[in-house]
């Protein structure tokens, strides 16, 4: 903190002020950010100078002088640059070549990825035989051809230079087959019936390893496999337990329910299904036309979420708002339970329940994985008593092989290990000593175990204390399997062998235990797969064959079973309010970019601004405004959280929205061990997590400890005046048009062309001859109803086009790199604003501001309308970058690339230029794959096909938000959406003509509840 | 007043103005030919490869098609450079104990890739498509010279960007028929203007000027 504490205190809120300004601007006003309320000087710095943080010039000012001096060396050296000679190159071709590759063609495979257990569907291209970009599979129903940021974002922990390469043994290299040898003797002292033996893994879901594992449990039927997983679904299952007496899956039908009720369910952008729930959500939100049906979503939540943006109606109830919440909508949806208790709004509940009993099987109540068990059980009550089972929700077997508490298999594991009774313990997979609850003293605990060994991608915290660490394979690099939310297998097949020799996967290392050791974790999940089905010989061939390539081997979805409600169900209740033991309610989530710490030294994740927070590199003590005046607390500062007898530091951030006397703490951060990214950013929410209450507690007390904390925070960053700060026109009401067009369904209705009133461009105003696009033109449509703001897309865009990562302070100053940013809009007071998301890449005007400024024509505007952007001829002025209204544009102030880590020549896209220092960069509508199309085109003798472009946001996007395309052709996507009466463009009145376009976003509010 | 310089001093003031002018404009020149000479260009520079393998020989003599070794022409970006098996084909049967072909061997026995310099190569910032070209015309000895009269390999042009735009600006003066594309002995006709003229238009090529066409 010593060095962040020397940070000059320019952004300090004021939120009295903030708050006079909303009350001023009426409930109309869109704000972007409390900076921007309470107009801090940092605000300012970024509303008025494109570089805010320009350390090159120079506050005396310049002489005339040095102007010339400068120019006259700018000029003799700016051609000497070009005076390199080129190396001479080697070319290094197969011996012999392998099949199907094609040099400078990328292929795509099918695998799978698992979070948590659950598996979603992806397409992985490989160029040369190195993976470079995620994409989903079509047809795999947990991905419907979208994906999330993890898997978008997965391949760089792949070539992570940080991942452990060798056998490591009590700190020092080892190798495999020492590793081999000692398990050999491990087994032979295990002998008698393996009562020593503990393996702990996260969830399973994979048949193939399950079995392994049983195999060696049949082998010592003494030995025990418990399973942890910190952000799983423990909570689901226990609640499932509850509802129905046994722990079964349950599977949403979004796609079919009018009315949702989310009790704190992120479902749009975590947890099982999640991408699939984000397509077939925002499905119902493609508002065609005013007689379009929309769903109506309501979100409770304590921290505002992705889904809570989404919502037509949201609360930000606190944890135990939430259980009450729970009951009372359950009981006057008539399931036998009392009211409920707590802070939450009564008549706003009823409204809810009246909603949801008119759309009885149309209906749906999803409750959030880290509400406890009982929340979930009332949900099941709700969707059963409004007639929705088997309709919009289905239950199956659980997906996991073996579903076990994940708290207390860990807690009776711990209670072994205290008793000297473990002797031997594999921890494969996960990092406990880092995520077990504080309680457990997990780290303690295990160093009373013999024998120690480790898996894992990174020598982590948990790697550390163990005698044995083996990295592990990433799942680009192995085979396994696993199931989708729905139960679907899907297979895993690796990209590329494992890029370091000591890397070995779970099966392999079971196998040691086993009786097949060295078999190959191919010939495992092979031999498994052709053990269990009926097909034989030639016939399992071709269904292997064919499960390899669509990635998931059909019909294997779990199938729908019958369950009935307990009738003791009413017996469920919430813990009552701890009233002898006040102070605020705490609430722990998975991280929404590194999720539980796994991808915590992944560069691309902790930069990602977080949805609504815009936060990067950190977690903080999130709390509302309300909160932070009665306690005294300014954003920024460094308090102590005491839970219970435990403790840890975090610094305090004001989130609009929150709900109050709650503080959310992501989970994940505060790494000790985890690289050269993740070691160290934000706080560690372990060190309060309990098994008690693990997602949430009463009794948190905060305590000031004087010190500033400063986040990394881009929310008031790019931000366009909307308010004519200083401007002659500040009395033009055309320029105060808002970024963000917003209807309800009535207004829309009424006036189908909201959006574009008073916000069409001025035709033929320009003093530049107008550009004519013959062939193509291509143009990008963005629905504001449907982005979930996922961010998907802007890790896609990252993975697609090389762009760097810059670094905690180079974010502060306002240099982050993302070539497409998700700017939030907020509307009405602090305490529950409504939410928008509006993703800006470049907007490929067609009088582009930025092209008319160049001095050296690096860039230019292309026949098709592409605003070009040509790194070989920049020279770094800056002036289009200064000249662009929407600061989509972003510098290379620094060598921002790593041009020196050989592992990080792997994740490059080698169709885009990798930049350097002092270039200008910006969406390019990813015209490599433009390029690549009409070149396939143009040699098939056809034109490009519509949709045959997928620009990497498009691709990447689970909720079909984005479409591409040429807008000369009024067949395509694109060109119906754009003629669709929401759509609009940003600045209209600039006419800068941009050819990404909007679809204005359509509120559904229930016409009963007037807020 | 006495003058405070000699008379002859106006020469040296002349000189030395007139010297300016030209000295800039001599080293102006120098630099010019600098860039456009063999030695930074590396145009009809013969390169030294691992083994000597003969174009003239292959191409030329025996009339061995370009996609026999360049397989990808028609479908990448990249042309592609024979894996050490193409030339097993016919070197596992003749020429077998040729000193020459050592290394050749030795990568098929080892699994070791032979390591060729190349001849021609483009800056990272440009991105050039092979197939592209080929399907709309352009022989491969437009760009590549008469590679079946080169015993050993060199550079034919300077690929600097001024010579790709000068086909892209007339793509006439240089298309040929498609059957004539990998004709290594081809020769422009005469009439190449009027058969240039009516092959653009038949192969619907553009004059693509564009920058992210290359740079992207």
């Amino acid at each position: 903190m010593s060095s962040d504490a020397n940070i000059p205190d320019r952004n300090s809120i004021d939120l009295a002020a903030a708050k006079t300004k909303l009350a001023q601007g009426g409930e109309k006003r869109f704000w972007q950010s409390l900076e921007e309320l309470s107009e801090t000087k940092e605000y300012r710095e970024f509303l008025e100078h494109e570089f805010p943080h320009d350390t090159a010039k120079n506050p005396e000012g310049i002489d005339r002088r040095d102007v010339l001096k400068l120019a006259a060396a700018s000029a003799a050296l700016a051609g000497l640059s070009a005076c390199t000679k080129l190396p001479t190159e080697k070319i290094v071709p197969y011996v012999k070549p392998p099949e199907e590759i094609i040099p400078g063609k990328p292929l795509f495979y099918a695998t799978s990825m698992q979070l948590a257990g659950v598996a979603a569907g992806l397409l992985v291209e490989s160029n040369m035989g190195r993976p470079t970009k995620i994409e989903g599979n079509p047809e795999h129903p947990g991905s419907l051809g979208g994906t999330d940021v993890f898997a978008q974002a997965s391949v760089l922990t792949m070539y992570d230079p940080d991942r452990s390469q060798t056998v490591i043994h009590e700190g020092r290299i080892s190798d495999w087959n020492a590793f081999a040898a000692a398990m050999g003797n491990a087994r032979v002292r295990q002998a008698a019936k393996g009562a020593g033996l503990r393996i702990l893994t996260e969830t399973v879901t994979s048949p193939s390893l399950a079995a392994q594992i049983r195999a060696v449990l049949a082998q010592f039927p003494e030995a025990k496999w418990h399973q942890y997983e910190q952000c799983g679904r423990d909570n689901v299952r226990a609640g499932a337990k509850l509802a129905f007496g046994k722990p079964v899956n349950p599977v949403y039908k979004f796609d079919k329910a009018d009315v949702i009720v989310s009790l704190d369910a992120d479902f749009l952008t975590a947890g099982a299904g999640h991408v699939r729930y984000a397509r077939e959500f925002s499905a119902r939100r493609s508002m065609e036309s005013p007689s379009s049906n929309p769903n109506r979503l309501y979100v409770v939540e304590s921290m505002p979420t992705s889904t809570g943006a989404m919502a037509d109606h949201r609360k930000p109830l606190s944890p135990s708002g939430i259980s009450g919440f729970a009951h009372t909508l359950a009981a006057s949806v008539g399931v036998a339970v009392p009211n409920g208790t707590g802070e939450f709004p009564v008549e706003w509940t009823h409204a809810v329940a009246k909603d949801l009993q008119q759309h009885r099987g149309s209906s749906l109540v999803i409750a959030g994985e880290e509400q406890p068990a009982f929340v979930h059980a009332l949900a099941h009550a709700m969707n059963a008593a409004l007639g929705n089972v088997g309709k919009t929700v289905y239950y199956t077997d659980p997906l996991e092989v073996n579903p076990v508490d994940g708290i207390e298999s860990l807690r009776d594991l711990v209670n072994d290990m205290k008793a000297g009774k473990v002797d031997a313990l594999l921890i494969l997979g996960g990092n406990p000593v880092y995520d077990a609850p504080a309680d457990f003293d997990f780290g303690p605990a295990l160093l009373n175990v013999k024998l120690r060994v480790h898996s894992g991608l990174y020598y982590d915290e948990t790697g550390e204390l163990c005698h044995w660490h083996v990295p592990a394979t990433h799942y680009l690099e192995s085979w396994g399997d696993a199931r989708a939310y729905d139960g679907t297998i899907g297979i895993i097949q690796p990209l590329i062998a494992p890029l370091y020799s000591g890397c070995h996967s779970t099966y392999e290392i079971i196998a040691l235990l086993g009786t097949e050791p060295g078999k190959s974790n191919h010939d495992i999940v092979r031999d498994y797969w052709s053990g269990q089905r009926p097909e034989k010989d030639r016939a399992f061939e071709a269904l292997w064959e064919r499960s390899l390539h669509d990635g998931l081997i059909a019909g294997t979805a779990l199938p729908a079973i019958s369950v009935s409600v307990r009738s003791d169900v009413a017996k469920v209740e919430a813990p009552g309010k701890f009233e002898e033991n006040p102070g605020q309610e705490i609430s722990l989530r998975p991280d929404p970019a590194i999720f539980d710490g796994r991808f915590a030294n992944n560069g691309w994740l902790q930069e990602l601004p977080k949805p609504n927070t815009r936060l990067t590199w950190d977690n903080a003590a999130m709390i509302s405004a309300a909160t932070a005046q009665s306690l005294g607390l300014a954003s920024g500062d460094y308090v102590k959280l005491k839970l219970f007898d435990r403790e840890t530091k975090a610094g305090v951030m004001i989130v609009p929205g929150h709900a109050d006397n709650t503080v959310t703490l992501h989970l994940g951060y505060g790494r000790r061990r985890a690289g050269k990214v993740g070691t160290g950013p934000g706080f560690n929410a372990n060190f309060i997590r309990q098994s008690a209450a693990p997602w949430s507690a009463f009794g948190l007390r905060i305590e000031k400890t004087g010190e500033k904390y400063y986040f990394a925070v881009t929310q008031h960053q790019y931000i366009i005046d909307r308010q004519g700060h200083g401007s002659e026109e500040e009395s033009d009401n055309a320029f105060k048009r808002d970024l963000i067009q917003v209807a309800t369904l009535e207004e829309f209705r009424a006036n189908p062309n909201f959006a574009r009133e008073g916000n069409e461009p001025t035709p033929g105003l320009s003093l530049y001859p107008a550009f004519k696009y013959e062939g193509y033109s291509w143009g990008m449509s963005i629905d504001l109803n449907k982005c979930v703001g996922c961010n998907a897309c802007v890790v896609a865009c990252q993975s697609e086009n090389n762009i760097a990562v810059v670094g905690k302070d180079q974010v502060i100053a306002g240099r982050a790199m993302h070539w497409i940013r998700i700017d939030t809009y907020f509307r009405g007071g602090l305490e529950n604003p409504e939410m928008y998301y509006e993703p800006m890449p470049c907007m490929h005007c067609e009088n582009a501001p930025c092209e008319v400024v160049c001095p050296v024509g690096a860039t230019t505007h292309s026949p098709e309308g592409l605003n070009e952007m040509t790194y070989n001829r920049c020279v770094g002025t800056r002036y289009c970058s200064n000249n662009c209204p929407y600061k989509v544009r972003r510098f290379n102030f620094f060598l921002f690339s790593d041009w020196h880590t050989p592992s990080l020549y792997g994740v490059r896209n080698p169709n885009v230029t990798v930049r350097s220092r002092g270039v200008m960069e910006k969406c390019t509508y990813c015209v490599q794959r433009i390029n690549g199309a009409k070149i396939r085109s143009e040699e098939e003798n056809r034109s490009v096909r519509d949709g045959e472009i997928v620009t990497a946001c498009q691709g990447a996007c689970p909720a079909d938000a984005i479409v591409f395309g040429n807008i000369n052709d009024p067949n395509s996507r694109v060109a119906k959406l754009k003629a669709q009466s929401r759509n609009y463009s940003l600045l209209a009145e600039l006419n800068t003509r941009p050819r990404t376009t909007y679809l204005a976003r359509v509120r559904n509010p229930n016409p009963e509840i007037h807020e | 007043m006495s003058q405070i310089f000699h008379h002859s001093t106006n020469v040296l003031s002349r000189l030395s103005i007139y010297g300016g002018v030209f000295i800039v404009a001599l080293l102006g020149a120098a630099l010019y030919g600098i860039e456009l000479s063999p030695w930074y260009t590396d145009v009809n520079v013969a390169r030294e490869q691992p083994v000597p393998f003969s174009h003239k020989h292959h191409a030329g003599e025996l009339g061995i098609d370009c996609r026999y070794c360049h397989t990808s022409v028609e479908k990448s970006a990249f042309a592609g450079v024979p894996p050490t098996q193409t030339c097993m084909t016919c070197h596992s049967q003749i020429w077998t104990n040729a000193a020459m072909l050592a290394p050749v061997h030795a990568s098929y026995r080892d699994d070791k890739s032979i390591a060729w310099t190349r001849v021609n190569a483009l800056p990272e910032f440009v991105y050039f498509d092979h197939s592209i070209h080929i399907s709309k015309g352009i022989g491969c000895t437009t760009c590549h010279g008469q590679v079946a009269e080169m015993p050993l390999t060199w550079r034919a042009q300077t690929l600097y960007m001024s010579w790709c735009l000068d086909c892209h600006r007339q793509p006439e003066k240089y298309v040929r028929r498609k059957s004539e594309v990998f004709n290594p002995n081809y020769h422009a006709p005469a009439d190449q203007m009027e058969l240039g003229a009516t092959l653009v238009k038949e192969y619907k090529i553009k004059s693509l000027q564009n920058c992210s066409v290359c740079h992207r």
